[in-house]
């Protein structure tokens, strides 16, 4: 004890954050970390280090931890693994107490987890695998303001994914011009367009005029239609007064949605979904700036943890991957964020990047959207990675057709009904999908189009955020 | 006009084999089927009439396309919808829903403006169909 509480400088390890005998608590929020330790640091004392600076713990020892029960506030590191064909790297499982968080705070939470730690010069980088919120703390968060069965039942649509596009070009167009995008894809047969994570209020488009022309445009495509359609109004300001003056606007004018970019930060967020959920608006997240810290695998944050936040937090959709379009995306690692976003309950799946079982304890399930670089052509492959409750976006996909933005929408609906109907028949989507969709373009002049325009666009890289289990393989045969 | 509610309103009428098919897909995952119509085609309608109760213990697709066609018979100017329903906890709601009958002629909807100050207009959608009284809006 008396080296324990000597002044100086101690190792992590020696000050009880190395705790390899403890037995998490039911309570317990844990972490999962990729520690690559600075040469000569042993991974036991790394994976003590980030469990001492995401906790209770300074770079000395000091005297004034023994006026509180110190070794109920410490982060304790429980198991430290090295990754499988990695010499350097290592999974550090950390365990915190709930009295470590504020109830209901992302920002608390993230800046305990995610503060200082990542600047620390023992370590050459750290990654935020994956966490698990404990039922009781979950329990304290909003969760989404609607969620997705929610959602359906509002928008009278069901058995299928829903259908989106965002406005091109996302920048320059005059309301009006940008409203005429809004109708002919909303009267094509899309259930939904979007405003671009950087359409706010700029001199070319004040956020006002473009409301107004865009539910303009929504009431008459649900006239033409009979359908319920909606645009995301993006209601993201430099204050949350700007926020909430444009969030009540639009739920003036009657539309079903609003959208907030991840930028806006998560407190901002939070108010948002708070703002949706007492005003019966959607809410829609852009996840504009995540690949600055989501898409490295050695360094950041795995999206895994900010969609888990954001369903935390409480919005309604969250973009989170296509696997076949044109941005990032490995098929077992975006199935791994739409579990983490979708399900009631996960368990542990290493080959979606998944660390830990996840109870969400009947908090609704998030929307995920898929948006990025994908066309009709690919409807097969996308039902088949990603489900049913989804909503696929194509922007190029709807507005490049030939044959106008309209075409493109209805190419886009025909291809997807077609293969819902397809599937629910029993038959197998991989392998028949360019069938079914040629006999579907037999009855739809819009689609063959499609089909003949893009039918053959991929976008075939490989990605940088895999899992680790495909990663060994893949490296064994090299 | 065409109203596209429901899961399949941009393929062609579905058969009454495909009907069987998607009706299979639904009872082999325990759901129940129910068949509902209407004369009011506003999307916010949300309670169509039912013919009779969900089938909850009816595990066979022929079973069902029998109470379609009985419904289609009774009600052939009016719109009939087939419903699949998941009780599964977190799901509890309709999973499949798609239209089987429509009126022969659909006259649409009309749009209505409400003019504001500053500009705002509300619009509101209005079934040209509901200006004749419920049971006769889309006889000839």
């Amino acid at each position: 004890m008396t080296d324990r509480w000597s002044a100086g400088v101690l190792h992590y390890a020696e000050m009880g954050y190395w705790q390899p005998d403890y037995v998490p608590k039911p309570s317990d929020l844990l972490a999962a970390f990729r520690v690559t330790p600075q040469a000569g640091v042993p991974p036991e004392e790394a994976g003590a280090a980030v469990a001492g600076e995401s906790s209770t713990a300074t770079w000395t020892v000091v005297w004034t931890d023994r006026l509180t029960a110190y070794d109920h506030y410490q982060g304790k590191c429980y198991s430290v693994e090295p990754v499988p064909g990695r010499d350097d790297q290592y999974i550090a499982r950390v365990a915190y107490d709930l009295d470590l968080f504020e109830e209901g705070s992302i920002a608390n939470l993230s800046s305990s987890i995610i503060g200082n730690v990542f600047g620390f010069k023992a370590l050459r980088a750290l990654r935020l695998e994956d966490m698990r919120i404990p039922p009781h703390y979950a329990k304290t968060f909003q969760g989404p303001a609607h969620g997705i069965v929610m959602e359906r039942e509002y928008l009278n649509k069901f058995g299928r994914p829903l259908l989106g596009a965002t406005v091109k070009p996302k920048l320059g167009l005059s309301a009006r011009n940008y409203g005429r995008v809004v109708f002919e894809a909303l009267k094509g047969g899309l259930d939904f367009t979007k405003d671009d994570e950087n359409i706010n209020s700029q001199p070319f488009m004040r956020w006002r005029d473009r409301f107004l022309h865009c539910m303009e445009a929504v009431g008459k495509a649900q006239a033409e239609t009979g359908e319920i359609k909606g645009h995301y109004l993006n209601v993201t300001a430099a204050t949350m007064e700007d926020m909430y003056e444009r969030a009540e606007f639009a739920r003036e004018l009657g539309s079903v949605i609003v959208m907030v970019d991840l930028t806006a930060g998560y407190t901002a967020i939070q108010s948002m979904a708070r703002w949706a959920r007492r005003n019966g608006v959607l809410l829609h997240l852009h996840r504009a700036g995540h690949s600055t810290y989501t898409r490295q695998k050695e360094h950041g944050v795995s999206f895994r943890v900010i969609a888990k936040w954001m369903r935390l937090a409480g919005v309604d959709h969250l973009h989170a991957g296509t696997v076949v379009g044109k941005l990032e995306g490995d098929p077992g690692t975006v199935a791994g964020f739409y579990d983490t976003l979708r399900c009631h309950q996960a368990e542990p799946d290493p080959a979606k990047g998944l660390y830990f079982e996840q109870d969400w304890v009947s908090m609704p399930g998030v929307m995920p959207v898929a948006s990025g670089g994908i066309h009709a052509g690919q409807m097969h492959q996308l039902l088949h990675y990603l489900g049913e409750d989804v909503i696929l976006q194509f922007g190029g996909g709807t507005i490049g057709h030939p044959q106008g933005i309209a075409a493109g929408a209805t190419a886009n609906r025909v291809a997807l009904e077609a293969m819902v109907k397809a599937r629910n028949e029993g038959r197998h989507l991989l392998a028949e999908g360019p069938d079914i969709l040629r006999a579907a373009a037999k009855h739809s002049r819009e689609l063959d189009m499609a089909l003949s325009t893009w039918g053959d666009v991929t976008f075939d890289f490989e990605s940088t955020d895999t899992p680790d289990v495909t990663a060994v393989p893949t490296r064994g045969g090299a | 006009m065409r109203i596209t509610q429901g899961t399949f309103s941009y393929l062609p009428e579905l058969t009454d084999e495909e009907i069987t098919s998607q009706l299979g897909y639904a009872l082999g995952r325990g759901w129940a089927v129910s068949v509902e119509f209407t004369d009011d085609p506003h999307p916010r309608n949300n309670y169509w009439d039912m013919w009779g109760l969900p089938m909850f213990d009816l595990p066979d697709a022929a079973g069902v396309l029998h109470e379609i066609n009985e419904c289609r018979r009774a009600c052939p100017d009016r719109y009939i919808r087939v419903c699949a329903y998941d009780s599964r906890l977190g799901r509890q709601t309709v999973t499949l829903s798609f239209l089987v009958n429509r009126p022969a002629a659909e006259p649409g909807f009309r749009l209505g403006r409400q003019e504001g100050a500053d500009r705002r207009v509300r619009f509101t959608i209005h079934p040209y169909a509901l200006d004749r009284p419920a049971g006769t809006r889309y006889s000839p």
